[in-house]
C-alpha cells in the first residue's frame, strides 16, 4: 500500500494531462499544445538533473551538451545522404537488415538515410559512451570544481557545434524528417499531429517520472540522499559514493539526450543554441525553483516556465527572468517555491494531506 | 617563424596572459575571503569597460576611467551586501548558483543599459595605427599599458596583502575566519572589502583591455573562464601562480593560434582546464597535501 502511494501524482498527472486537452479544445486553442509538447521535452532534462541536483547534490552546468548530443546525433544520422554510397557492401548489408530508409526532403530529393530507430539508439549510445568518459574524471570533483568542469564541457560542445561543418555550424541542421514510432503514430510538428505529439510527449515524461520514482525510492535513492547529506558518512557506511554519482550523471544525461532527440524531430530541426551555457544554467534555474529534491515541484515548474519562455510571455527579458529566479530562491527559499510556508499549506490543502 | 614574428606572437601571448592573470586574481581575492568563486566576476571588466565609455564622452579619458573604477567598485560591494551577505549557513553549490544568476542579471541589465553593440575605450595614447618597434616586431602602444597596468596591480596588491593593516586583515580571514572574528577583525566588511576589491580591479582591466579587444556586453563569461581556469593552474588563492599560469595559458593559445585556425583557441584553454582539474587540481604550483586542506 506504502508503496502504491508514490504512484498516486503520476495517476493525477494523467488526468490533469487528459483534462488540460479537454480544456483547451473546448476553449479552441489547441495551438498551445504545440509549446507544452516542446516544455514536455525540455522537462525531460530538469527530471534527469534533479536526480542529479537534487537527490544526489551534484551540479552540472552541462546538461544542455548532452540535450545538443541526442539531437545533434539524431539529426545528422536521419538527414546524411547516404545515397552515393548505397553500393557499398556495409551499407548494403545494412539496407537489406531495414536501418537505413528512402525518402524524399522538401525539395522533393530522394535520400537515403539511417531510420529514425537506428538514430534514437546511436544518440543513446554516444550520450551513455561520453557521458561516462566524461564523468569518470569530473563527477570525482566538488563544488565549483565540478561546475567549472561541467561548464567547460558544455562550452565544447557549444564549439564543435558552431565549427563542425557536418552539424551546419551556425545554421544548425533543418529538414529532420518526423520519427514513426508505430501504428502510424509519429513525433512530428506539424498541426494534424499536434494531439497524438501532446500524448507521446507526456507518456515519455510520465514514464521517466515513474522510473525516477523508483529510483528515489528505492536503496539506491537512499543512497544517493546519504551522498547529499554526507558524502564522507556515506563513504564509511559502505555505500559505494563514486559508482553511485557516476550512474546518476549518465542517467540524467540519457533524460537530456532523449529529450534532445525527440524534440529535434519534433521541431524538425536543431541549432547551436541549444548547446549554449545559458540553455545549461536555465535547466539548472528550473531545478532550484522547483525545490531541487522534489520531482513534481521541477517537473510542474520545467513545463510551466519554458511554456512561458516558449509563448515569449518574458520578451527580452527572457534569460533575466531565468536569472532573477536562480538568485531569489537561492536566496529565500533554497527549499524550492512550493515548501515556502504559504504556498505549501495551499499544496497540502489541495492534495488533502500533508506532504513530508 | 623568423625572430620577429616570434616575438610578434609572444607579446600577444604576454598581453592576453596578463588579462587573464588580473581576471584571476580577481577570482582569488574573493576566494581567499569566502571559499567562493564568483561567476560574474568577468562582468566586472565589461561593467567597468562600459561606464568608462559612457563617461569619456563629457569628461578626459583618466577621469572617466577613474570614475568607471569607483563606480564598479561600489557595485561589487553593494552585490556583496545585498546578494551574498544574507545567506546564512550557505553551501558552496547555493553560492555558486547565486553568483551565476548574478552574472546573468548584471549581463541583461547591460544589454538594456547599453545595447547589444560593440564599443571601446580610444587608445591611451596614438591612435590604432601608431606602432611600437621591438625586436622587428609591430605592436601597438596600447598593449604596453595593459602589460604596465598588469604589472601596477600585481605588485599593488602584494604590497597591499603582505604590508597593510586592511590587507593583513584580509589574510587573516582567508586563513582562518573565525579566529580572525576572536581577533577583532570585522570579517563581514573583509568580504565586502574584498568583493570591492575585485571589482575595482577588474574594472580597471576592463578599461586598459577595452582599446584592443572592444567591449560587448556578452563579453564576460568567456573571460571569466579563462580566468578561472589561469586561478586553478596558478592554484587557487595564490596570485604568483596566477601570474605564471595567465602568461602560460596566453603563449599556450598564442602557440596554437599561429599554427592552427583561430576557432580552436578557445578549446584549448577549456581543455587544459580539464586536464587540470582532472589530475591536478590544487594547480600547478601548489603542494597537493597544502591545498587538500583548503579545498571544500
Amino acid at each position: 500500500m506504502m508503496r502504491l502511494r508514490i504512484y498516486y501524482p503520476v495517476i493525477a498527472g494523467a488526468i490533469v494531462i487528459v483534462v488540460l486537452h479537454l480544456v483547451l479544445a473546448a476553449a479552441d486553442a489547441t495551438y498551445y499544445m504545440t509549446q507544452i509538447t516542446m516544455s514536455a521535452y525540455y522537462a525531460l532534462v530538469v527530471i534527469g538533473l534533479c536526480l542529479l541536483m537534487g537527490y544526489a547534490g551534484q551540479i552540472s552546468l552541462g546538461h544542455a551538451g548532452f540535450f545538443a548530443i541526442g539531437g545533434y546525433t539524431v539529426a545528422v544520422l536521419t538527414t546524411y545522404n547516404l545515397a552515393a554510397y548505397r553500393d557499398a557492401p556495409l551499407l548494403a548489408r545494412c539496407h537489406s537488415l531495414g536501418l537505413l530508409v528512402e525518402w524524399q526532403d522538401l525539395y522533393g530529393r530522394e535520400i537515403l538515410s539511417f531510420s529514425p530507430w537506428v538514430a534514437f539508439g546511436a544518440a543513446l549510445l554516444l550520450t551513455a559512451i561520453i557521458a561516462l568518459v566524461i564523468g569518470m574524471p569530473v563527477i570525482r570533483l566538488k563544488g565549483h570544481y565540478l561546475a567549472m568542469a561541467t561548464l567547460g564541457f558544455g562550452l565544447i560542445i557549444y564549439r564543435i557545434a558552431l565549427g563542425t561543418p557536418i552539424l551546419g555550424q551556425a545554421d544548425g541542421i533543418s529538414t529532420v524528417p518526423p520519427f514513426p514510432l508505430f501504428d502510424g503514430l509519429q513525433v512530428n510538428g506539424r498541426a494534424p499531429f499536434r494531439v497524438q505529439n501532446y500524448y507521446i510527449a507526456w507518456a515519455v515524461v510520465l514514464t521517466a517520472v515513474v522510473l525516477s520514482l523508483n529510483l528515489v525510492h528505492s536503496r539506491v535513492g537512499r543512497a544517493l540522499r546519504s551522498i547529499h547529506e554526507n558524502e564522507e558518512a556515506a563513504h564509511s557506511l559502505g555505500v559505494n559514493t563514486y559508482r553511485y554519482k557516476l550512474a546518476v550523471f549518465i542517467l540524467s544525461a540519457l533524460f537530456a539526450a532523449i529529450g534532445g532527440a525527440l524534440l529535434t524531430h519534433y521541431n524538425g530541426s536543431i541549432g547551436p543554441s541549444e548547446a549554449t551555457v545559458m540553455k545549461s544554467v536555465r535547466y539548472v534555474a528550473v531545478v532550484a525553483v522547483g525545490g531541487m529534491a522534489n520531482l513534481w515541484g521541477v517537473l510542474l515548474m520545467g513545463i510551466l516556465l519554458n511554456f512561458l519562455s516558449l509563448r515569449g510571455v518574458f520578451g527580452t527579458f527572457d534569460d533575466a527572468v531565468f536569472g532573477g529566479i536562480l538568485i531569489g530562491m537561492m536566496i529565500l527559499a533554497p527549499q524550492g517555491l512550493l515548501r515556502v510556508a504559504g504556498v505549501r499549506t495551499i499544496v497540502s490543502r489541495l492534495a488533502g494531506r500533508s506532504h513530508g | 617563424m623568423n625572430l620577429s614574428q616570434i616575438v610578434q606572437y609572444g607579446l600577444a601571448g604576454i598581453t592576453v596572459g596578463s588579462i587573464y592573470a588580473i581576471t584571476a586574481i580577481g577570482f582569488n581575492i574573493i576566494y581567499a575571503t569566502t571559499g567562493v568563486i564568483n561567476f560574474a566576476q568577468g562582468e566586472f571588466l565589461i561593467v567597468g569597460a562600459m561606464t568608462a565609455i559612457s563617461l569619456s564622452r563629457i569628461a578626459p579619458l583618466p577621469v572617466a576611467i577613474l570614475g568607471a573604477v569607483l563606480i564598479t567598485t561600489v557595485l561589487g560591494g553593494l552585490i556583496e551586501i545585498v546578494f551574498i551577505r544574507p545567506v546564512k549557513h550557505a553551501s558552496v553549490l547555493r553560492l555558486i548558483v547565486i553568483t551565476i544568476g548574478l552574472s546573468i542579471l548584471i549581463r541583461e541589465a547591460m544589454l538594456h543599459v547599453w545595447d547589444e553593440k560593440v564599443r571601446s575605450l580610444p587608445y591611451f595614447t596614438g591612435t590604432p595605427v601608431s606602432t611600437v618597434t621591438i625586436l622587428g616586431a609591430h605592436i601597438s602602444p596600447q598593449i604596453l599599458w595593459v602589460l604596465g597596468v598588469s604589472a601596477v596591480i600585481v605588485i599593488a596588491l602584494t604590497l597591499f596583502f603582505r604590508f597593510t593593516r586592511t590587507g593583513r586583515a584580509m589574510r587573516a580571514c582567508s586563513d582562518d575566519r573565525m579566529a580572525a572574528r576572536l581577533c577583532g577583525i570585522n570579517d563581514r566588511w573583509m568580504v565586502t572589502l574584498s568583493f570591492m576589491l575585485s571589482a575595482g580591479i577588474g574594472a580597471f582591466a576592463g578599461c586598459v583591455i577595452s582599446p584592443v579587444t572592444q567591449t560587448q556586453y556578452d563579453m564576460g563569461a568567456p573571460l571569466a573562464i579563462k580566468g578561472f581556469t589561469v586561478a586553478i593552474v596558478g592554484g587557487l588563492g595564490n596570485s604568483m601562480g596566477a601570474v605564471a599560469a595567465g602568461l602560460f595559458l596566453g603563449l599556450l593559445e598564442a602557440l596554437v593560434m599561429s599554427q592552427f585556425a583561430t576557432a580552436y583557441k578557445d578549446v584549448v584553454a577549456i581543455v587544459v582546464l580539464l586536464l587540470i582539474l582532472i589530475f591536478r587540481p590544487s594547480g600547478l604550483f601548489t603542494r597537493s597535501d597544502v591545498s587538500a586542506l583548503r579545498t571544500v
